[in-house]
């Protein structure tokens, strides 16, 4: 590995180190570097692009790291990785993809992550997508996230794009079975002309099963996002769906709420608020000594944290 | 030394302040006393730099600091406690105490600090700026990044308000701790006549004119009194 892709290794994941026990490094849509144990494996895909994680049941503070970095310009590459979760199984994966792009070709990478909780399994998802490159090809992500929860399962997942990516449409689908917990938390910064889509559809199936999703982004220069949130309440059940943005120069954030009660004991809520810093914010911290411009990095810093 | 000269500003064609002039000397505990709506507020953040006045310019220490920003007056040694303190999303108290200090202090000092307005800083300290914390939580947080800022003129607007008793009287204890120090100027808006005791001076305002600047000997017993000269009630 060179310099750039240390670089964009350690962008996306800065906990990851070759002395990891358990990863697959991925780069120009091949995996270049794996490692596995007695608990956690890693197969190959045959009848198309991508991985098979097994991690077995009763496994204990599991920690595999997925990163992709793509260098080279005018490459797509849609990759399919399928994450098998054990019984009572207890895991952290860390996944994430890096486009360095200083040509003029468009790279492109769609990553397809299905995760199967077996029952009782928990699982954090930790994701984090950087792109950068000084050429005139886009640097495009689409990470596609299925998530199917059986009985007892917990889930939560950090999904983080803070910059240089120019069109991302991330699409995120859960299914949850009975006393299951899934707690999304969503940080996007888009700049110039990027643009952004995000779309959570979540079907709660099972009784006293629940999901958060906290959505947290900003606008800058004349970017546009999209928030679309598709929640079913089927039965018994709580979902609480926040979507917080400010908007800042030309910056476009639309939030589509869409919540669906099917019974009669299934409590949904959804929350969206969009605007500029607030005024009083930025005046607080001038007070305390920083300028107008130091101010709005403190709260865009803070709020992306 | 601070000075106001001939400091007017209306809103909506309504005089809020007219022709106000006072010097503040420093190292002394001034409070900033009238009934609702005679100004207090506004001539604070006229200092602070919050509010532009129509006309009249503000002397620090001989220099002429009218048109500066806010952020400049706060360099050069002018802190401001908000009436309603503002929150933040994903800042922390430590956050904003770091910012306050203007350095890299360390997580035990900001601890120090936030336990001078007595919070239980390791309960605290990573909390973030938001409305899971009360009022009077706010309202000590508050206070504390003006201690932690140690600016050589503090205005604080109405700390009492929004507060319980409890938290009240704890604040009190914190303003009679700072008077005693008598180490650079402190100017309280405030009605209660707990930190109205405290005072080296007492401004009353009303309608937005000065009406009588005091000592607490000479000035609490009329402020308290429950009629006001004009007929109606002080709050």
């Amino acid at each position: 590995m060179n310099n750039t892709d240390k670089e964009l290794l350690s962008e996306i994941s800065d906990t990851f180190n070759e002395n990891a026990e358990v990863y697959n490094i991925r780069k120009n849509g091949e995996s270049i570097k794996r490692k596995v144990n007695d608990y956690i494996s890693i197969v190959t895909k045959e009848d198309k692009s991508g991985i098979d994680i097994y991690v077995k049941e009763n496994t204990l503070f599991g920690i595999v790291h997925i990163p992709v970095i793509i260098t080279e310009s005018g490459l797509t590459d849609v990759v399919y990785n399928d994450f098998h979760i054990g019984k009572n199984a207890n895991v952290i994966i860390f996944a994430g993809c890096g486009i360095h792009n200083d040509k003029h070709k468009d790279s492109e990478h769609d990553g397809i992550h299905r995760f199967y909780l077996d029952e009782g399994a928990k699982v954090k998802y930790v994701e984090k997508h950087y792109g950068k490159g000084k050429g005139k090809g886009k640097k495009t992500l689409n990470p596609t996230t299925e998530i199917y929860m059986k009985d007892n399962t917990s889930m939560t997942m950090d999904s983080i794009q803070i910059k240089g990516v120019d069109d991302t449409i991330r699409i995120t689908k859960a299914y949850l079975d009975s006393n299951t917990t899934l707690e999304i938390s969503e940080k996007i910064l888009t700049t110039g002309k990027e643009t952004a889509k995000t779309e959570f559809i979540v079907e709660l199936n099972g009784e006293n099963s629940s999901v958060h999703v906290t959505s947290r982004s900003v606008a800058e220069g004349s970017s546009y996002q999209e928030f679309t949130s598709n929640i079913t309440g089927n039965t018994k059940c709580y979902a609480h769906i926040e979507c917080d943005a400010i908007i800042k120069d030309e910056g476009c954030v639309k939030a589509i709420p869409e919540i669906y009660a099917k019974n009669i004991d299934a409590n949904l809520i959804h929350e969206a608020a969009i605007g500029k810093i607030a005024g009083e914010q930025l005046k607080k911290l001038m007070t305390l000594g920083l300028n107008e411009h130091e101010a709005e990095e403190v709260i865009i810093k803070g709020f992306l944290k | 030394m601070l000075e106001l000269k001939n400091i007017n500003f209306k809103r909506n064609n309504k005089v809020i302040l007219n022709n106000i002039n006072l010097t503040l000397d420093d190292n002394k505990f001034y409070c900033i006393t009238g009934p609702n709506g005679s100004g207090k507020s506004t001539l604070a953040k006229i200092i602070i730099g919050l509010t532009i006045p129509d006309s009249g310019s503000i002397i620090y220490n001989g220099k002429d600091i009218t048109k500066l920003s806010i952020d400049e007056r706060a360099k050069l040694g002018i802190g401001f406690a908000f009436q309603t303190p503002v929150t933040f999303k994903g800042l922390t108290v430590y956050d904003l105490l770091k910012i306050a200090t203007g350095k890299a202090v360390e997580k035990k000092e900001a601890c120090n600090i936030l336990s001078k307005v007595g919070l239980c800083a390791k309960e605290y300290i990573d909390r973030e700026l938001n409305n899971s914390l009360s009022g009077g939580e706010l309202k000590r947080i508050e206070i504390a990044s003006v201690i932690a800022r140690n600016p050589n003129i503090s205005i604080f607007d109405e700390p009492e308000a929004g507060i319980d008793l409890w938290s009240f009287k704890y604040l009190t204890g914190i303003f009679k701790e700072i008077g005693m120090k008598k180490k650079g100027t402190t100017i309280v808006i405030s009605h209660q006549e707990r930190i109205l005791s405290i005072a080296d001076a007492i401004i009353l305002l009303e309608a937005g004119q000065i009406k009588e600047v005091g000592t607490k000997d000479t000035m609490l017993e009329s402020i308290l009194s429950p009629i006001c000269p004009k007929g109606g009630n002080h709050e």
